[in-house]
């Protein structure tokens, strides 16, 4: 059993917590994850490890609340215990000897993207960091953004907070001006991953994402992670638990990843109505 | 002069109906009663050179145990399998007997072998209900030592190495310990508390099991023997699921048989109210021709297909899977397209519509048929397609199970411990030492996908070994 040490709202649908898990704060490093389980009979989820206190044995998780498991986990409080917390999993993004880099954050994937713009401003490199949220309301992790970047750029789908539009316009506008990133490196919706890989292609800087596709046991026993990569040419297997979560983006076969990504909708939006009624049952 | 029973056919396994038991998960075969036990092991002719205790892996006594069914001394009976086999209620469900114990069976030459898988089942079952006795605690002898991995392998490993005093951790990825026992092979074949009964035991003896470490990157093998542990066992499973590289493999509905049987074992989507969720109904096809191939048609059966088939490119008498696995799947109604190879599984896609959610959802599977040519090196005839035979099986889910290999994480992340060309972990024969000082090794991490009496008895093996190195430390 895992202690709940802190837990904090961020946004309405996103919370911050803090976890007591010794042996992965010991080891974690920017870009790897772990996999919980609320309570017994619960499902694995992934979450990217948002930060380590290796002193305190404690792991810090940003989760979206989306679906049934991280509706559960939103109703744990500080004090409470997780059944499971496994980790750290997956290979570390690779951050050795880059110089310049931009950092393109999507919605939560922004708590992903977090640890590794510091760890790249702890290393000296130049990080540029895009952030985009769909509205003002839903913005996150702003003032952490800020000290981990020599520049920070807020968008907003509507405008309603920092710059109105997607990700890809700043992006654009700095290549167009002659920006030279040593890599790029994204995490959100696959969609916006797609289009920054779409937007960073000709200017022929190396694009890294982070991919999400829906994980079991997180050590490549089960395969259902796979995503399919095209290198020169030839098609290629491979499981995000264990040879990702990052990819070269313009390897990745995105639309396969969207479409394996959407493949349990249906039961995903009938178990969040589960629960939900759960509990306003409890609530009663 | 003994009396013997001279029925050439072994008593039948009572069972439930393939009907009724084709759309629940309780255990197929209910298992033999006193009486049939008692007549089934009259049939035993107490042979002086005991030639089925050769097909044994771990060579358990099999005709004096079944003396003691004869003599009605049940607990005797345990007390016998137990000096050389820790986990009888497993392999007496489990073990492909026909190739092993009962295959060198003298009854066998004229009619059927005794039925000794049934038999050992029977004892064991027999213990489990009605034994108190509680597995004493050994004095400690000092020594610490950690067991990478939970199943058969590694459980045996540490039960043995706990008798002797050893202070034992078994680290295992999961949330749940049984290694395959749990998350493979399905309840109607081996019930979960049986698996959960022997991990108690263990922990009653105070071994402590350690869930939710992944060995290579939580805890590395160096900093375990770093923590003061003298010697680790490694039994980590042959995990890989291997595909096929054919077109199609990553369509929605195509799954390894791994994922689909942890996602219906482990994670209970098999449960009427799941968290996890498994595509159910419609047609299934099952490629391969093992049991993890059975269990996965049978329980694709259970989770409510409309039509189940199990393709597989050699023909019957090939097949590798337990005998009366393949006769269970075939009374359940599942459909053995024999001789047969997929060639690319095929999916749905609307030119008009990208966001239409059925793009990619598998629409059916493309065969070839195939014939036996000469066999090869180890006998087995090679198949070979028949050129324009292909065809279109009509389904909506795939599942692969053509085998799997040892997860190359702990080999990568421990320097000194070398594996083969398949993976597998090189150990010394009769120890288990592998090439890295105080680590052994045993199981499918060894050997690749193998059976759970070999795994057991590598445990063995290898709990001897370590308690030979570190009593001459
Ligand atoms: C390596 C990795 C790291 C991740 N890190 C984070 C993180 O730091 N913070 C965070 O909020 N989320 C993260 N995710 C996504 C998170 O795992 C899912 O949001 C979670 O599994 C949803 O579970 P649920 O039961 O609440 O929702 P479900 O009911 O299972 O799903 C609800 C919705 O979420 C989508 N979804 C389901 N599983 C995933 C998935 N694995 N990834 C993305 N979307 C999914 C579904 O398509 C559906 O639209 C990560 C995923 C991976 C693979
Ligand atoms: C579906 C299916 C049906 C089968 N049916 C039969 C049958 O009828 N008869 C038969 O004899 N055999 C059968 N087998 C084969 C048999 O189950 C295996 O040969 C046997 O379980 C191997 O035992 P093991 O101890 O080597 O490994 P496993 O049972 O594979 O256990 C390995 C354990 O190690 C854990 N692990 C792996 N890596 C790590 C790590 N890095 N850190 C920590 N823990 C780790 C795994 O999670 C797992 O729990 C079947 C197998 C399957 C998959
Ligand atoms: S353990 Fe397996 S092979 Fe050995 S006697 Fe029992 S059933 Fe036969
Ligand atoms: S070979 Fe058959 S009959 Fe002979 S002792 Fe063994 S089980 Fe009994
Ligand atoms: S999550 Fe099972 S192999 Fe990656």
């Amino acid at each position: 059993m895992y202690k709940i040490l802190t837990k904090e709202p961020l946004n309405p649908t996103v919370t911050r917590m803090w976890i007591e898990a010794p042996l992965v704060a010991a080891k974690a490093k920017p870009g790897q994850f772990i996999i919980l389980r609320v309570d017994a009979d619960g499902e694995r989820i992934p979450l990217t490890v948002a930060g380590t206190d290796p002193e305190k044995g404690a792991v810090c998780i940003i989760f979206q609340i989306v679906g049934a498991t991280t509706e559960k986990l939103n109703h744990k409080e500080a004090g409470e215990y997780l059944q499971d917390f496994v980790g750290p999993l997956g290979v570390a993004t690779k951050v050795d000897g880059l110089k310049n880099v931009c950092v393109v954050g999507g919605g939560v994937g922004c708590a992903i993207a977090l640890p590794i713009a510091q760890e790249l401003h702890r290393l000296g490199c130049k990080v540029t960091s895009i952030v985009g949220f769909r509205n003002k309301d839903l913005v996150i992790l702003e003032d952490e953004f800020k000290a981990a970047s020599d520049e920070l750029i807020v968008m907003s789908d509507d405008g309603s907070y920092g710059r109105k539009g997607v990700v890809t316009v700043p992006l654009k506008e700095k290549l167009e001006a002659g920006e030279k990133f040593d890599e790029v490196i994204t995490i959100g919706p696959v969609i916006m991953m797609k289009f920054v890989v779409a937007t960073t292609k000709p200017f022929g800087i190396p694009c890294t994402v982070s991919m999400n596709p829906i994980m079991i046991d997180g050590t490549g026993m089960c395969g259902g992670c796979r995503l399919t990569l095209n290198v020169d040419g030839k098609k290629v297997t491979k499981f995000a638990c264990v040879d990702g979560p990052d990819f070269n983006g313009y390897e990745v076969d995105f639309d396969e990843a969207m479409e394996r990504g959407a493949m349990y909708k249906s039961f995903e939006r009938h178990a969040y109505d589960e629960a939900c009624n759960l509990f306003k049952q409890e609530v009663k | 002069m003994p009396k013997f029973n001279m029925n050439p056919k072994k008593n039948p396994m009572p069972s439930q109906d393939p009907q009724v038991r084709a759309h629940n998960f309780k255990e197929v075969a209910t298992g033999y009663t006193e009486e049939i036990a008692l007549d089934e092991s009259q049939r035993c002719l107490h042979c002086k050179n005991m030639p089925c205790v050769s097909g044994c892996p771990v060579n358990i006594h099999i005709p004096d145990f079944i003396q003691k069914i004869k003599e009605s001394d049940f607990e005797g009976a345990y007390q016998i399998i137990n000096m050389t086999s820790s986990l009888p209620a497993v392999c007496g469900r489990v073990c492909p007997q026909e190739t092993q114990c009962e295959s060198k069976c003298v009854r066998g030459i004229k009619g059927e072998p005794v039925g000794i898988g049934r038999l050992e089942r029977f004892v064991a079952d027999w213990h489990n209900a009605h034994s108190t006795a509680k597995p004493e605690v050994a004095p400690s002898n000092g020594h610490k030592v950690a067991v990478v991995g939970s199943g058969p392998s590694g459980l045996t490993c540490a039960g043995d190495l706990a008798k002797k005093g050893y202070k034992v951790t078994i680290f295992e990825a999961l949330h749940l310990a049984g290694g395959v026992l749990v998350y493979g092979i399905p309840e109607f074949r081996l019930p979960k508390s049986i698996v959960q009964k022997e991990v108690d035991n263990l922990t009653a003896m105070g071994v402590d099991v350690e869930t939710d470490v992944v060995v290579g990157k939580t805890l590395t093998i160096d900093e375990i023997m770093a923590q003061g542990y003298e010697a680790v066992f490694v039994g980590s499973g042959a995990g890989l699921p291997r595909f096929m590289g054919i077109p199609g493999e990553s369509l929605k509905g195509v799954y390894s048989a791994n994922e689909y049987l942890t996602r219906s074992n482990l994670m209970k989507a098999y449960k009427d109210d799941p968290v996890t969720p498994i595509m159910k109904g419609g047609k299934v096809a099952v490629v391969g021709g093992g049991n993890v191939a059975m269990d996965a048609a049978r329980t694709a059966l259970r989770l409510g297909a409309d039509k189940v088939y199990i393709v597989y490119r050699r023909s019957l008498e090939e097949l590798p899977a337990r005998r009366e696995e393949v006769e269970h799947a075939m009374e359940e109604g599942i459909e053995f397209k024999l001789l047969n190879n997929p060639v690319e599984i095929l999916g749905y896609n609307n030119p008009d519509d990208k966001r239409d959610p059925k793009n990619g959802n598998v629409i059916g599977m493309k065969c070839i048929q195939m014939k036996l040519g000469e066999p090869d090196e180890k006998g087995r005839r090679r198949p070979i397609p028949i050129e324009g035979s292909e065809f279109v099986l009509d389904v909506d889910t795939v599942v692969i199970a053509i085998g799997t290999s040892p997860n190359p994480l702990i080999k990568n992340t421990t320097a000194g411990l070398d594996v083969n060309a398949h993976g597998g972990i090189i150990v010394e024969e009769g120890t288990g030492k592998t090439t890295k000082d105080g680590v052994y090794a045993g199981g499918d991490a060894v050997t690749g996908a193998a059976t759970v009496i070999s795994a057991m008895g590598a445990g063995k093996v290898a709990a001897k070994a370590i308690d030979e190195y570190l009593s001459n430390k």
